[in-house]
């Protein structure tokens, strides 16, 4: 389904259901946005178990999406399929297509290393590299895909600023990357997958880690991202989702794969959704 | 204005540690213990009982009766606690009581050869019977530094790749790798050497230092590729995830983020393959022999080394020449300490 699209569209669940979706027209943009990444019937199985199906969603460039739903629903699963990071576990298996640019992601042809760099992640647990220096971390990403750049000041600069970290750590930049706080530590993982330009940035509940403090300051880095970027964000946290999200998607599972419900405007996700079940989650009444 | 109250002056607090032993505690335990020594080595004098290890060992009963003895005004859960801990204690002490033993007596057997020069000159004027103040062990630490060195140079790489391959790769002979290394690290060190010396001695017709080094390596590269993989086993996946989901390519992840990562353990895995084969004695008697002078070419001819030089004067037997050999012995220990400690630099720099 599209965001700000007008009229229903339907989304088959897991029991063959069909959910209405999209709703009445809302606030949408006048002009429709440009399409960055988007899936098309997106399943995906660990081994015999189902676990993500038919998940079809767009992305408006330069927004945030935050996807919400309960635990084991599927929406980690599902931003690893976004940038090919699912396949690393054995026994993973998908199927539809994964478009960035128009072009499917899994198709034969695509370099997994080259989807990666386009489509950069930020995980939950801030991961460092412990054997590099503040500044060696930023640059890692050009050093490891073999990035032709020799601006690196200027990139170590410009990186820790947007991750809002610049201030803290410039007189400190060959200082151990785990000499630093656990908010710290991940907004240095942030500066680190900006610093290949990537045009969409995954972020797995990247502050449920951290301290409130620490989370507002990487709630603030991502709103000042989505200026440039595509983010898409896992966030358990309703708040958090309301804060920082243009868009929402909601999964559920009744047991089975997980599946989307709906997808919409964040400020209609919060205060008039079209699903029951999504105005019941984001009040707390389940999940 | 609130609840909080605060001390009239806050600079006042010294640092203490109240979970720390009394002073006069410890000096009460030390003293006990030195009366439970002094008892111990009166018995051992009268009872005639092997030396140092007969003495640490009755040491070790007296305090174990002491404790039980001194425990018995204590409280049923104190007792158990007390005896507890002392039994742990004593237990960890006996099982490094063999190796200080062995320490003990290298030591003492080994300093009366020990003269300047000793490290310096070889023995190809001196016969063992000589005075000990002439000859040295030179020819048999350049021999064996040579040989260890090229089976470090040879066994690093192929261990740590072994490793990679093994916990980065994880390809479809994984298995198979793993049985072998297995089944190499349970290879007797004779058998090493019989192997090569049929395929390289006999092949160059002579026996050689290069010959030595491939004996070594045989028994230092499942050591050093266990070690790796065990050290590798340790990163957490999240720095691979990391990496690939920069557009790191796998083996540019194992490269620049995964071995830096354990870039210390991967040096003890050298160290203990050094370890493993600087003491070897069979495979170089069947390869690399043993010299009585210097000799540098591991290319040709016979190489001397420290358990040869160590295992020859044994032989020898006469008073002079055991003295020699349990210098030797010393030699080899002090120069294993000393790699260790530089390794264990090397390895904490940053």
């Amino acid at each position: 389904m599209t965001f700000g699209s007008v009229g229903q569209e339907s989304v088959r669940t897991a029991d063959g259901a069909a959910v209405s979706v999209g709703g009445s027209p809302m606030s949408a943009p006048s002009e429709q946005p440009f399409i960055g990444l988007e899936t098309r019937g997106a399943h995906a199985w660990f081994g015999n178990h189902h676990a993500l199906t038919d998940v079809s969603l767009k992305f408006p460039e330069r927004t945030v999406t935050g996807l919400i739903g309960p635990s084991g629903c599927g929406k980690s699963t599902f931003i690893r399929l976004l940038n090919r990071m699912h396949e690393f576990i054995p026994g993973a298996a998908m199927a539809g297509q994964v478009l960035l640019n128009g072009k499917d992601i899994y198709a034969p042809e695509e370099d997994p290393a080259f989807v990666r760099l386009k489509i950069g992640m930020v995980f939950q647990k801030p991961n460092p590299f412990p054997a590099m220096t503040i500044r060696e971390n930023v640059l890692a990403g050009i050093k490891l895909a073999h990035l032709d750049r020799d601006d690196h000041d200027s990139i170590v600069e410009s990186c820790l600023t947007r991750a809002g970290l610049w201030k803290e750590v410039k007189d400190r930049l060959d200082a151990s990357g785990g000499s630093l706080s656990g908010g710290q530590q991940q907004r240095l993982c942030i500066a680190r997958s900006l610093a290949v330009e990537p045009e969409v940035l995954l972020m797995d509940e990247p502050c449920s880690a951290l301290d409130p403090a620490s989370t507002l300051r990487i709630e603030e880095t991502i709103k000042e991202l989505a200026e440039k970027i595509t983010v898409v964000i896992v966030t358990h946290n309703m708040q958090q989702a309301s804060r920082v999200s243009d868009y929402c998607a909601f999964f559920l599972t009744d047991g089975g794969p997980g599946y989307l419900v709906e997808a919409d405007n964040t400020r209609k996700m919060f205060t008039n959704p079209a699903d029951p079940r999504t105005a019941d989650y984001v009040q707390g009444k389940f999940g | 204005m609130s609840t909080v109250e605060q001390s009239s002056n806050p600079m006042e607090a010294t640092p203490q540690k109240p979970w720390a032993r009394r002073p006069d505690e410890v000096r009460r335990s030390t003293l006990k213990l030195a009366a439970a020594a002094v008892v111990a080595l009166v018995v051992v004098l009268f009872t005639g009982m092997a030396g140092f290890d007969g003495w640490a060992i009755t040491l070790l009963v007296i305090v174990l009766v002491a404790t039980l003895v001194t425990s018995r005004s204590l409280s049923s859960k104190d007792r158990k606690n007390l005896l507890v801990s002392v039994s742990i204690t004593a237990l960890a002490m006996l099982a490094f009581l063999p190796w200080l033993s062995i320490l003990f007596s290298v030591v003492t057997k080994g300093y009366q050869a020990l003269h300047v020069g000793y490290l310096f000159n070889d023995m190809r004027v001196t016969t063992p019977d000589d005075e000990l103040s002439m000859g040295g062990v030179g020819h048999a630490i350049v021999g064996s530094l040579i040989m260890v060195a090229i089976a470090t140079v040879v066994t690093m790489p192929l261990g740590i790749l072994s490793g990679i391959y093994l916990t980065e790769v994880r390809g479809r002979l994984t298995f198979l790798v793993r049985f072998i290394v297995q089944s190499m690290a349970g290879v007797p060190s004779i058998v090493a050497g019989l192997f090569v010396y049929t395929t390289v001695v006999r092949t160059m017709g002579e026996y050689s230092g290069i010959a030595g080094a491939a004996a070594l390596s045989v028994l230092m590269l499942p050591t050093v590729s266990r070690t790796a993989e065990e050290v590798l086993k340790l990163v957490p996946d999240d720095l691979r995830s990391a990496g690939y989901a920069l557009g790191a390519r796998q083996w540019r992840t194992a490269f620049m983020v995964v071995l830096p990562t354990v870039k210390s353990g991967l040096i003890t895995a050298g160290i203990l393959g050094v370890a493993r084969v600087i003491g070897e004695t069979a495979p170089l008697l069947l390869t690399s022999l043993a010299t009585n002078g210097f000799a540098f070419n591991p290319f040709s001819g016979t190489l001397g080394s420290l358990p040869t030089y160590t295992f020859s004067l044994l032989q020898y037997g006469t008073e002079y020449a055991v003295a020699r050999a349990w210098s030797g012995a010393l030699v080899l220990m002090v120069i294993v300490f000393g790699l260790f400690t530089i390794a264990r630099r090397v390895g904490r720099k940053k």
